[in-house]
């Protein structure tokens, strides 16, 4: 109703350029929360972490330091960006963009329900498979950039890394484009909610977490090495190792962080929607919504910084074979398995 | 003008903007991105012809794979500006006469339809029709052996590849995660019993 009385408000406020509009709100509408989420799961984390190490986490900045995000982002923004000397000035300043874009362009094809997303392409996974692999370029640019060798060798490390973990995860992907018949998120999440367990009223059974739950947790293992969060976060071990963004300061650098925090909730949401059932409610007594798919992305998200705080960081050569000799033999067999599970009677995916 | 050409002269704008600075950039780097940029842009062109499949593999193959490796590169080689341009005169006719031929085929190409040599024209077709699907479906019915002839050929390329960089053994100091995992605590230290001692 609402909805319908704005349209026709702004049809004719802006007559024939009227789709464009409603097209850029719509974006807006979509990369505000966004980035509301962002700096909130920058205090999420830290106050998470803070409870698991029985601290108690930032509380100065307002009521049990909620303010504190706002107050991060305006430090940063005040501070200098300082552009070593020697540096390729515009690359360098390219480069964070380069990591930041992709992960709010991938949110145009990512469905919300049924019927809410920005733009419902036949290809979105692929589309979003295609987007995420543009981010690495703000790592090799930002190294190269620097001119400084730390942060060169710092972004090839990251950048291999990355590289690595974009073949399981793509692999993964095709297990499961495989299972669902379709490229399109919104039809993948339906498909989440046909099956045997489904009509017996105990839908989280029946999605794909658990036939396909080795890919499942080679996904989940792999963006978190994808994203470069603990315990693969190589690219900025503070304690013992520098990075590709060493010679970044201020508001330069704050956006490879915003970046790393929306990339977080990208691949939380799409672990939600092509593992857990999207906005699918898990019991059949409850209705379907986008609770639910709110639910799941912080719930992966929470997993996130779980891990962030127990696990010991990976060496660099452990990271590689973790992802060329494990992760990438083991999606290629369950492949084959699936395939051949597919075609058996046994198929559950008619 | 409709949206949708002028869409498409933005884009051809910026592709032979940026195929143009690919040639003439100084730097090797900046070269290369702008190659990076004709592919994005590129692959715009092919959204607007409704070759989804192919603008979406472009992107992920050349800018998200290819691209990266090739900076990867770039970035690392010492290239010395001067030295590549010294046999500039003496490269100059073999490379116009490839330059040539390729504007030639290119002209071919272009202007085809206009004096007529073969038909083409962009079929259109419906806002759901799968791209996707029409091209896996053609890939693994009517094209199977070609596909298959071809996956064949980029594994040999793959064995190549690891082949050469595997020449001689190398000496490798890395530990056997295997041996690893089974290490125990009394492997690595002993606990030893030391009396206190009494002072005198």
């Amino acid at each position: 109703m609402m909805v319908d009385a704005l349209q026709g408000f702004l049809q004719g406020l802006f007559g024939s350029v009227f789709p464009l509009v409603w097209v850029v709100l719509k974006i807006v509408l979509i990369i505000a929360p966004l980035l509301l989420a962002v700096a909130y799961l920058t205090f999420w984390e830290r106050k998470v972490i803070g409870w698991m190490q029985v601290r108690i986490g930032p509380n100065r900045v307002g009521p049990w330091g909620l303010i504190q995000p706002i107050a991060d982002g305006l430090k940063l923004l005040l501070k200098e960006v300082v552009i070593p000397t020697g540096s390729d000035k515009s690359v360098f300043l390219l480069a964070p963009m380069f990591a930041f874009a992709p992960a709010l362009a991938a949110w145009a094809v990512i469905p919300f329900n049924d019927t809410l997303v920005l733009a419902n392409v036949n290809a979105s996974l692929l589309y979003i498979m295609s987007i995420t692999s543009i981010g690495v370029y703000g790592i090799i640019l930002s190294g190269w950039a620097s001119n400084s060798k730390y942060a060169f060798l710092g972004g090839m490390r990251s950048a291999a890394q990355m590289i690595s973990y974009e073949v399981s995860m793509g692999l993964a992907l095709v297990v499961v484009l495989m299972v669902s018949n379709s490229l399109n998120l919104g039809d993948i999440v339906g498909g989440q909610g046909r099956g045997y367990f489904a009509d017996k009223g105990l839908g989280f059974l029946s999605w794909n977490w658990l036939p396909l739950l080795p890919m499942f947790v080679v996904y989940l293992v792999s963006i978190v090495a994808e994203t470069n969060r603990a315990p693969f976060d190589l690219a900025e071990g503070e304690s013992e190792i520098v990075g590709f963004h060493c010679e970044y300061s201020g508001m330069a650098f704050a956006v490879f962080f915003l970046a790393e925090y929306a990339n977080m909730i990208l691949v939380s949401t799409l672990t939600s929607i092509l593992f857990l059932g999207g906005w699918l409610s898990p019991v059949g007594f409850l209705p379907d919504g986008i609770l639910w798919l709110f639910l799941k992305i912080s719930a992966v998200l929470f997993v996130f910084l779980w891990i962030r705080a127990t696990f010991p960081r990976y060496r660099y050569d452990q990271i590689m074979r973790l992802g060329w000799k494990v992760f990438i033999p083991l999606c290629l067999i369950w492949l084959v398995v699936v395939g051949a599970w597919m075609m058996s009677p046994l198929n559950i995916w008619k | 003008m409709e949206f949708k050409t002028f869409v498409f002269y933005f884009l051809s704008v910026i592709l032979v903007f940026a195929g143009l600075r690919v040639i003439t950039a100084r730097n090797p780097v900046h070269a290369a991105l702008y190659l990076v940029l004709a592919f994005f842009t590129a692959s715009g062109v092919w959204m607007l012809l409704q070759a989804e499949f192919l603008a979406i593999a472009l992107v992920l193959v050349y800018v998200g794979a290819v691209m990266v490796l090739f900076l990867f590169v770039v970035m690392m080689l010492d290239i010395n500006v001067d030295r590549i341009r010294e046999g500039f005169w003496s490269y100059l006719p073999l490379g116009a006469i490839i330059g040539l031929l390729m504007a030639a085929e290119m002209g071919l190409v272009l202007g085809g339809n206009y004096l007529g040599l073969f038909e083409s024209s962009v079929a259109q077709t419906s806002a759901d029709f799968s791209n996707v699907q029409a091209v896996g479906r053609l890939m693994f019915t009517e094209y199977v052996y070609p596909f298959e002839l071809a996956s064949v050929i980029l594994l040999v390329g793959i064995v190549a590849a690891v082949a050469l960089t595997q020449r001689e053994k190398r000496k490798n100091k890395a530990v056997d995660p295997s041996q690893q995992v089974f290490v125990k605590a009394k492997d690595r230290y002993r606990v030893l019993q030391m009396p206190a001692e009494k002072r005198d």
